[in-house]
């Protein structure tokens, strides 16, 4: 067996067993920590506490003008990467192959990017990544708030991009190889994801759904 | 991490280091549901609750910053109960936390925290950071590790009613207002429809807010009380992290207004008596309230939309308008003042940030309160002064007496032109006959 069959073979299904199962128990043992129900006469009913809690899930991505001015940049930096990760893994023709396969479904519905704009993106992202940890090593709040997670995190993410341009732009060795370099890394991600902040992707929308609901339910600010 | 000073109270209660941990520890898990937990675990350490905190952006010290300061609890948390706890147990990922550490943190989360949400606001994951300080305020009651003046004064008003002992008790005093200014205020009533209570701050410092209540009150024909056993609307058990007292001194009004009969508990001007009371008493209580309960403001802003209430026109001063956390970016109180203010002809210059954006006054969760939180509450306010400065106005209303409080030692403290002022007091001046 190869490498790159290892890592795109048992490693890779090791890697999502653990991702599923693990998500799924981070999420389960939260929601076995049960809700309370609440004594206080609200000021707005469930239908308009709900609506104010589905807008909260999707305003709280824009930051309130009275708050923009010291964060913008850090948000837009955030969001930068995250959309450019976004793109790469599911419009990269590459990674669209991937995920066809590994699901094993045709999905001819699903676009693809061109390969220019995807390498553009690439490492459009990768520098953002790197603007991140800058970031973070050198603005006060953000060194003394990190801890390990923090660094893993971003350190594993870089690696799967990294690698990713690397195979890429033919960059540090044979193809097969920085490509084996490149699933074994994003494997790596899939074992860490349960276990530390990746796991946000899931949380970011159901805190913002709660946080949004309960200050509906209040009338207070959103 | 150092601290501003030495002398971090253990409240008066003799217990060993270990204990004081597990007291906390436990607290903490305690109050976590789903919510708590989830909020716990979305946190992705982007630091930007920092740039909503007025004590952050006076100092610019990292270790103001809001999330920083529940971190031990966090820990904790991810360490014994979280999904993963031994895998975090096993690498090390998650240090144990020490009683020392607990005790450099009282400093973070009583002194320069007042609970007032802004950074509830910032936080791009939607983490209720004020409430998790809530929390970690508990755990903290709990380890033995709240400030000596928050516990005193918790304890004093959970055991007699009142947060402090008088020469004079509160009844005698309130009587005494009410004898000075010449204005029947109805005490000990056997059935009201409605139940009054007053803030500490305005018995001690500002009798003319009470009166001014009074007098709205009896223009509105109210058939109203106060009750000896539930004058005080602070709860100090909420300041000091007690859930056992805040909900005993919270039970305390919740009786008085069962055994008259109210059908309305109006809270004065005070913020944080109006969480307490509005959103947390029947939390605490475990059921529904048979009464409603209304801020002065929000009720005065009914009596107005209803024609019950007249207000005469004021001068046209510029006027800037201080936002009460409690009342309005937690709370939910956020039209009722501008409809006084409205009636009044008030020419409000409105603050930069403004409503549930509004800068915190410093003095709220009580922090007034503890002494030696003064130099640090004063580079904070400087933030609202500069902004209220901004704005022109001469005339600077609010409408919660415990900001009243700190704004007016922040206005002595810098020799500031202009003093806070009530906004009852204002419309208690101008009822139009």
């Amino acid at each position: 067996m190869t490498i790159l069959e290892f890592a795109r073979g048992p490693m890779l299904h090791f890697a999502l067993a653990v991702f599923v199962l693990g998500v799924i128990w981070r999420i389960v043992t939260i929601l076995f920590l049960g809700f309370k129900r609440y004594h206080s006469e609200p000021r707005n009913g469930l239908v308009k506490s709900l609506i104010g809690g589905m807008t909260v899930t999707g305003s709280r991505s824009w930051p309130h003008k009275e708050f923009i001015g010291r964060t913008g940049a850090g948000e837009a930096i955030g969001y930068g990467y995250h959309i450019g990760l976004f793109i790469i893994v599911l419009l990269g023709t590459p990674h669209v192959v991937f995920w066809k396969n590994l699901f094993g479904v045709s999905a001819g519905w699903w676009p693809t990017l061109p390969g220019g704009v995807v390498h553009v993106l690439s490492i459009l992202t990768v520098t953002l990544l790197l603007i991140v940890l800058i970031r973070r090593i050198s603005h006060p709040v953000l060194r003394r708030l990190s801890n390990f997670d923090d660094y893993f995190s971003w350190f594993i993410t870089f690696t799967v991009m990294v690698t990713g341009v690397m195979a890429v732009f033919g960059l540090g060795g044979r193809y097969e190889t920085i490509l084996a370099w490149h699933i074994i890394s994003f494997n790596v991600l899939l074992i860490w994801f349960p276990f530390g902040k990746l796991m946000h992707a899931f949380f970011i929308f159901p805190t913002r759904a709660v946080v949004g609901y309960l200050q509906s339910r209040k009338g207070a600010a959103t | 991490m150092s601290t501003t000073t030495q002398t971090y109270s253990t409240a008066s209660v003799d217990m060993p280091d270990e204990s004081r941990q597990a007291h906390a520890m436990k607290s903490f898990a305690q109050d976590f549901g789903a919510v708590s937990a989830l909020q716990i675990e979305a946190c992705i350490h982007c630091g930007m609750c920092a740039d909503a905190c007025h004590y952050f952006l006076a100092t610019e010290d990292p270790k103001y910053t809001p999330i920083l300061k529940v971190e031990p609890f966090k820990q904790a948390y991810k360490r014994e109960s979280s999904a993963f706890a031994p895998f975090y147990r096993l690498l090390g990922l998650k240090k144990e936390v020490s009683a020392d550490e607990l005790q450099e943190w009282q400093e973070l989360l009583f002194d320069s925290c007042n609970m007032c949400g802004r950074c509830s606001l910032i936080c791009p994951m939607g983490i209720d950071i004020a409430t998790l300080i809530e929390n970690a305020r508990r755990a903290m009651f709990e380890a033995g590790l709240a400030p000596d003046e928050l516990y005193q004064r918790a304890r004093e008003q959970a055991d007699s009613g009142q947060p402090e002992k008088s020469e004079e008790g509160y009844s005698d005093r309130i009587a005494a207002i009410g004898r000075e200014h010449g204005i029947d205020i109805p005490i000990d009533r056997d059935s009201a429809e409605v139940l009054a209570c007053v803030p500490r701050t305005d018995l001690e410092q500002y009798p003319e807010a009470v009166v001014a209540l009074a007098k709205t009150l009896k223009h509105l024909g109210a058939d109203y009380t106060f009750r000896s056993e539930s004058l005080v609307a602070e709860n100090y058990g909420y300041y000091a992290g007690s859930r056992d007292w805040q909900r005993k001194i919270s039970m305390r009004i919740i009786d008085q207004a069962r055994e008259i009969g109210a059908k309305l508990v109006l809270v004065p001007e005070c913020g944080h008596a109006y969480t307490a009371l509005r959103w947390q008493a029947a939390e605490l209580a475990g059921e529904e309230l048979p009464f409603r309960v209304r801020h002065v403001t929000e009720f005065l802003a009914e009596q107005v939309a209803d024609g019950r209430l007249r207000l005469n026109q004021v001068d046209d001063e510029a006027t800037a308008f201080h936002d009460p956390c409690q009342l309005v970016r937690k709370g939910g109180v956020m039209d009722a003042p501008r409809t006084l203010m409205r009636e009044l002809g008030v020419n409000l210059e409105e603050l930069p940030n403004k409503k549930g954006f509004s800068f915190c006054c410093a003095g709220g969760g009580g922090v007034n309160d503890i002494e030696r939180a003064r130099p640090l509450r004063y580079r904070a306010q400087e933030l609202k002064l500069r902004e209220v400065d901004g704005t022109g106005a001469k005339r600077f209303l609010t409408s919660c007496s415990d900001c009243r409080l700190a704004f007016t030692d922040a206005s002595e403290h810098f020799d500031w032109d202009k003093r806070p002022e009530s906004l009852l007091e204002l419309v208690a001046a101008n009822i139009k006959e």
